[in-house]
């Protein structure tokens, strides 16, 4: 299967050695350049006279293009160097180094066509409404309609001297077209917010622990009062489906530790007897249980009865684990708004800041939060203290008193004359 | 005598609408609403302006602009083109084609009128 299969990459690595443009050989043998960078990247058969007019435009014999494997991967490293400006005589030595290194080439080589799968993907996403005809249809769909509403609601307000048959019709068509508008609308809601692909295309170590653990809604029972945590751990990542990368397991195993060191000090059955007594209150409970206020924040957290969110951030500010809650939202990518709490306690370790808060432009739900930071670990003497800190954001019932107003990130934030702007927000002001 | 608009709109709100607007202008104005039979329809009437939308049914306004202007009689007649998608391509590829204006929806009514008014005023 694979020599047939792979005649694509050698015409591809044949044409690029004759520094030929793709649409130059797709003209020179009459058939559209998209075509061939199908059958370029073999998602397209080839055989019969279409490649012996290849291999003739390209001068080479029709074999070398149907011929093994070897060629294949040869023909990978070639490509790869002539992308880095590898100089002649270097990359003629492409078949020594397949020889003599075949893992090594093979690793270069996969490199090289996950590179090419990337930068499509990176391309695909870039120009979404050139790529992407559901999204491109669904824009239209949306435009077209407002258009049609905003050609008849101006005559209909704008006419003075307009006749009742004529209003009677606007105004029919004026309604048929908002329920149009209101249905596409919500059709794109749906379709961007459950788009497999994307998340897939997207996904980071980051997210897989994070799926991880909402899968297990945050709560380690067996962890508390274990014995072995780390066998535990190492059981719960080991055949762990969500967890696919050596990174996310990293990043899992950091995160249960800490889990199983704060349940080892403070257990949640002893929490939430404290909890009965003092109410939600960090600082009293820390007094009551004599614990430090940034684990009885992280116990907290650990409560399903709380519904709770949870931000850490190290102390580059670099978010290192985040429990979502409804009306909060965490840029995936960083860039943080700096004006939450958590950051705040990042800049005076030790003090302890309670404040109400909402986030803009969402349904602005209110959130009374708690945040600290503290040392991570001793690092040595005479150094500065490695801190993290964290924040906990616990819902406030609404009609609640407002709070101090934050952001989620610059980029979709509609904060007016924001002291901590850092760059254009992409919503128009009156939007 | 009144002047002669033929408008090619497949959505056919927004085509009553334009063709309210700019009856109340003074035009005489003719709809489609598909582009197979566009560009016959428009040697026919030999209109003083075409309003073309992109994306019809039948064919693409770039196809019966593309059509038109292969006509020596056509090469001048103004064509003003309507579309949803204002991408830069999308006016590349008008402009190619000899559009003689390119108007993105949602447009205002008065903006389309001032547009229809300033390509027929040469003319």
């Amino acid at each position: 299967m694979a020599r047939e299969a792979l005649t694509g990459s050698r015409i591809r690595e044949r044409r690029i050695m004759a520094s030929l443009k793709q649409a130059d050989l797709a003209r020179a043998i009459g058939i559209s350049a998209s075509y061939l960078n199908l059958i370029e990247h073999n998602k397209r058969r080839i055989g019969g006279k279409l490649l012996l007019d290849i291999a003739a435009a390209l001068e080479v014999e029709p074999q070398t293009l149907t011929e093994g494997a070897e060629a294949t991967l040869v023909a990978a490293l070639r490509e790869a160097a002539h992308e880095a400006g590898l100089n002649g005589a270097e990359a003629g030595r492409a078949d020594e180094f397949a020889g003599r290194f075949p893992g090594w080439a093979d690793v270069l080589a996969g490199t090289r066509r996950r590179l090419d799968a990337l930068e499509t993907t990176v391309e695909a996403l870039t120009d979404r409404l050139g790529h992407d005809p559901h999204l491109a249809a669904s824009i239209h769909e949306l435009l077209t309609t407002a258009a049609a509403i905003r050609s008849t609601a101006s005559i209909l307000a704008e006419t003075k001297t307009l006749q009742p048959e004529w209003r009677d019709r606007f105004h029919a068509n004026l309604n048929e077209d908002s329920d149009r508008l209101s249905a596409s609308a919500q059709n794109l809601v749906a379709y961007l917010d459950a788009e497999p692909g994307a998340e897939d295309a997207a996904s980071s170590p980051q997210e897989e622990v994070e799926a991880f653990l909402s899968a297990r809604d945050f709560s380690f029972e067996m962890l508390e009062g274990a014995a072995d945590t780390d066998a535990l751990i190492s059981g719960m990542l080991a055949d762990d489906p969500v967890l696919r990368s050596p990174a996310a397991h990293f990043i899992a195993r950091i995160v249960l530790r800490q889990i199983a060191r704060d349940a080892a000090q403070l257990p949640l059955a002893r929490l939430r007897a404290a909890l009965a007594v003092s109410g939600v209150d960090p600082v009293a409970l820390a007094r009551a249980l004599d614990q430090p206020v940034g684990r009885v924040l992280r116990r907290l957290a650990a409560l399903p009865e709380l519904e709770a969110g949870m931000i850490v951030c190290d102390r580059s500010g670099t978010v290192t684990f985040r429990k979502t809650v409804d009306g909060f939202s965490v840029p995936r990518h960083g860039a943080c708004c700096p004006l939450w709490p958590l950051f705040a306690a990042l800049g005076q370790p030790g003090t302890i800041i309670a404040q109400r808060v909402s986030q803009l432009g969402r349904a602005q739900a209110q959130f009374q939060c708690y945040a600290v930071s503290e040392p991570v670990t001793p690092q040595g003497y005479n150094a500065p203290p490695l801190v993290h800190a964290m924040m906990l954001l616990l819902p406030v019932p609404e009609g609640g008193t407002f709070g101090v107003p934050v952001g989620a990130t610059c980029r979709v934030c509609p904060h007016e004359n924001c002291s901590a702007r850092r760059e254009p927000s992409i919503l128009s002001a009156g939007a | 005598m009144s002047k002669h608009v033929v408008l090619v709109e497949d959505e056919l709100n927004i085509a009553e609408a334009i063709r309210f607007v700019l009856s109340n202008d003074g035009w005489r104005v003719e709809t489609l609403a598909n582009g197979l039979n566009a560009v016959e329809v428009i040697r026919k009437a030999r209109p003083d302006l075409v309003l073309l939308d992109v994306m019809l049914p039948g064919r693409s306004g770039f196809e019966i602009l593309h059509d038109l202007r292969a006509d020596p009689a056509f090469a001048d007649l103004p064509v003003m083109m309507l579309t949803a998608r204002g991408q830069s391509r999308d006016r590349e590829m008008a402009r190619k084609a000899g559009v003689s204006k390119f108007m993105t929806k949602p447009f205002s009514n008065a903006e389309m009128l001032e547009a229809v008014r300033e390509l027929t005023a040469s003319a």
